[in-house]
């Protein structure tokens, strides 16, 4: 019995894809990263890493890799050695999920969780200029994979609940994710045209903001931006919504450490 | 001239008493005005209005107008294009029409991007600084109605 549900989870796995896909609003051939709407020069700083911005938060990154840390006096590369083979493809696959906690983590969710276990030191702060610079560091060993969220069923709720959360309109101006995501992409808000919203540089760095930042911290300035509650940082919400960005991106490129404007 | 001590504290509660009006008025929680839907308008204005008032609030960028909409405004650099231009407005809607179609959209059209710039009511997860106010004062509705009416030129 037992086994004969273990043969059947790939199928619910698919037949829950089916699901969400049969709502899809983007035909997955009609995709487009941010970086397709760049202007030049953007586009152009982006590409050169002697010019990209965030080049120089993954540098610290891969200083505070190599330092040891916590009572444990012990550094990610100790355990995890050279980043280039044991982190690619790692920022791909996340957010997923952690048996343990009985939910999906992302990217700098599981960088505190090494660091409190098993550095045995104090977590960094969310948008700290530690925990950005590793997620940088660990995200860029990524840089030309394709976005592949794990094929887990465990994940299924969380990302559904992340789905109805981008569908779901709210705010004092009643907007939805998907009203200016899916609906109008290519347009423009005010000056700005509206991205599809594929998480495939973050942490990048914004010429708006001046700096790196993650992607929670955009979806946080777009819930502002709709006059709606955001949440707290870490909040299974966002988490929640990247899983459901994430799979939305299924297959585009990661480009970790993006430029936007 | 010394103040003895109660005059002093009216003195006090007095001030007290007029900064709670004032806080009262500009907080914006006074009672949403009543109005009446006569098929797809609302004909009666909600306060008294002034045109050129109203185009000071469709331009202005917090009033959120011109995120999604463009419009005669040689002066705006960044107008949106995701609703339709603004020009010949006038022409194009009656101002009961023009009333309805601001203080709440969605009566028309449930799916509309256009956010009910009236209502209070039916919303989800509002921001604290938001929360019980409408977008727009029935004074600012009557500014931009006024306003939208002389747009006539397509």
């Amino acid at each position: 019995m037992t086994v004969g549900l273990k043969r059947l989870a790939p199928l619910a796995v698919l037949l829950a894809f089916a699901a969400i896909a049969a709502h899809a609003e983007i035909p997955l051939n009609e995709r487009r990263a941010g970086t397709a709407d760049l202007a030049p020069e953007t586009k152009a700083m982006q590409d050169d890493d002697s010019a990209n911005p965030g080049m120089l938060v993954v540098l610290d990154g891969e200083a505070l890799w190599k330092a040891k840390a916590g009572a444990a006096n012990q550094a990610c590369a100790d355990c995890h050695t050279d980043a280039r083979a044991s982190m690619k493809g790692v920022a791909a696959r996340h957010p997923a999920f952690d048996a343990r906690l009985g939910r999906p983590v992302n990217i700098e969710q599981r960088i505190n969780m090494c660091r409190v276990e098993r550095q045995q030191a104090t977590p960094f702060a969310y948008e700290s200029k530690e925990l950005l610079a590793l997620s940088a560091f660990v995200g860029n060993q990524s840089r030309g994979e394709p976005i592949a969220p794990p094929a887990d069923e465990r994940l299924t709720p969380f990302r559904n609940a992340g789905r109805d959360d981008y569908f779901r309109r709210q705010g004092q101006l009643n907007l939805s994710c998907a009203q200016c995501h899916d609906d109008n992409w290519g347009k423009r808000l005010a000056g700005s045209l509206i991205p599809q919203a594929h998480p495939t540089g973050y942490p990048l760095y914004r010429l708006e903001w001046q700096a790196v930042g993650s992607l929670q911290r955009r979806l946080r300035n777009c819930l502002v931006g709709m006059r709606a509650e955001a949440y707290d940082y870490g909040a299974p919400e966002y988490v929640a919504l990247e899983l459901y960005l994430m799979w939305r991106a299924r297959g585009l490129t990661v480009e970790i450490p993006a430029v936007r404007p | 001239m010394i103040m003895d001590a109660a005059a002093a504290k009216a003195a006090a509660s007095f001030s007290c008493v007029v900064f709670l009006l004032l806080a009262t008025t500009a907080g914006g929680q006074e009672a949403l005005r009543p109005y009446t839907v006569v098929g797809d308008a609302i004909p009666a204005p909600l306060t008294g209005s002034d045109p050129e008032r109203g185009r000071a609030i469709v331009t202005a960028r917090q009033n959120t107008c011109l995120l999604c909409h463009s419009g005669p405004f040689p002066e705006q650099r960044f107008q949106g294009n995701l609703s339709p231009d603004l020009k010949g407005t006038g022409a194009r809607w009656s101002e009961g029409q023009l009333r309805l179609r601001l203080v709440d959209a969605s009566r028309l059209n449930a799916e509309t991007i256009m956010p009910s710039y009236y209502k209070v009511d039916g919303l989800t997860r509002v921001g604290t600084a938001w929360r019980g106010k409408p977008i727009l004062s029935a004074e600012q509705i009557e500014d931009v109605v006024a306003y939208l009416t002389t747009l006539r030129d397509q």
